[in-house]
């Protein structure tokens, strides 16, 4: 049941991203990234990632499709189609996925105990969460315990991000003010 | 998008709803899958639901964008506060033990502050974000008119 899921959920998402590259509108290419995320996220969920599929799904599927379409309302929303040879991409995504399909063989199954992941300090984190934490979600542990300083770097990457656009894009007072003297 | 009658009902059902799920994916996050930056995304989307229906001028009297900015820098300072809290109670920095007289009930305290911390952040980054995107649309597009444009008129 699982395998159907799995093939089904993975053929629609070969489907979209054939149908994103060759889209010429944007703005339905925005949308079809927005479903594409949607998909990603159940993939997530049949791989037993709640957390990680709750994310995708906010900010894949919803903010990210709202700021692209902010964009698009900025720039304009359609492709300038280039004759470009389209070969040497071709060559390059070809040689590198085949790389990458050649990696993954050597990877450990999904959810492998035996899997180098699940040995080191996982264990650790999943016996430390039952005694010194005392709470049921071990992925909320480890992201605000555990692993505290890494989520401050992540808040402080967010908040350097949203500064970054400000700057960028934000009007500054003193724009404004010379836009109202004009 | 002001004159859309069902837009606007069905996004004035869909608000609170929207805000109370973002609030208990915040502080259910220790029992479910969430946490303070799933909530501060759906928070977040919720102002900006709001905005894009009914302006983003209107939105700016609800959250004015000064309040957003300092609200996007207080997030990380409450979780790096929690940290050096830590330390001034003697402790290393985001050990969350010495918060409370019970090292297990000092942990509950530092990941939900912290996670409000994360959610905060998270929430005023989004709206932020959306100001600047719509803001320049807004100024690129009628340039003459951002004097006019404070006193309540809606986006194009």
């Amino acid at each position: 049941m699982e395998a159907i899921v799995d093939l089904a959920l993975l053929t629609l998402l070969a489907v979209l991203a054939v149908g994103i590259v060759r889209l010429r509108s944007l703005f339905g290419a925005a949308m079809l990234f927005g479903i594409y995320s949607l998909l990603c996220a159940a993939i997530f969920v049949v791989l037993d990632a709640v957390d990680v599929a709750f994310t995708e799904a906010a900010v894949g599927a919803g903010i990210s499709t709202i700021l692209i379409l902010g964009t698009l309302s900025i720039t304009g929303a359609k492709l300038e189609v280039r004759h470009a040879r389209p070969l040497v991409p071709l060559l390059i995504t070809t040689v590198i996925g085949a790389a990458l399909i050649y990696a993954s063989i050597d990877m450990p199954l999904v959810g492998d105990p035996a899997a180098p992941a699940n040995l080191h300090i996982v264990p650790a984190y999943i016996e430390g969460t039952a005694t010194d934490i005392r709470i049921p979600n071990v992925v909320t542990a480890v992201l605000a315990s555990y692993r505290g300083y890494d989520t401050l770097g992540e808040v402080t990457v967010i908040f350097t991000a949203g500064i970054g656009v400000l700057v960028l894009l934000g009007h500054s007072r003193r724009k404004r003010k010379s836009a109202r003297e004009s | 998008m002001e004159h859309h009658i069902v837009l606007r009902v069905v996004a004035k059902m869909l608000i609170p709803i929207i805000l109370l799920f973002a609030l208990y994916v915040q502080f259910h996050g220790e029992y479910g899958p969430g946490g303070g930056f799933q909530a501060g995304v759906i928070f977040g989307s919720g102002f900006i639901l709001y905005a894009l229906i009914f302006g983003l001028q209107t939105t700016k009297r609800v959250l004015p964008a000064k309040v957003v900015h300092i609200m996007t820098g207080l997030g990380v300072l409450i979780f790096a506060g929690v940290g050096v809290f830590g330390m001034l109670r003697g402790g290393n920095f985001l050990e969350y033990g010495v918060l409370s007289a019970d090292p297990v009930a000092g942990q509950h305290l530092g990941i939900i502050l912290i996670e409000l911390g994360v959610g905060i952040t998270v929430t005023f980054v989004m709206v932020s974000l959306f100001y600047s995107f719509a803001g320049y649309r807004q100024q690129k597009l009628q340039p003459s008119v951002t004097g006019q444009g404070d006193a309540g008129g809606n986006a194009p």
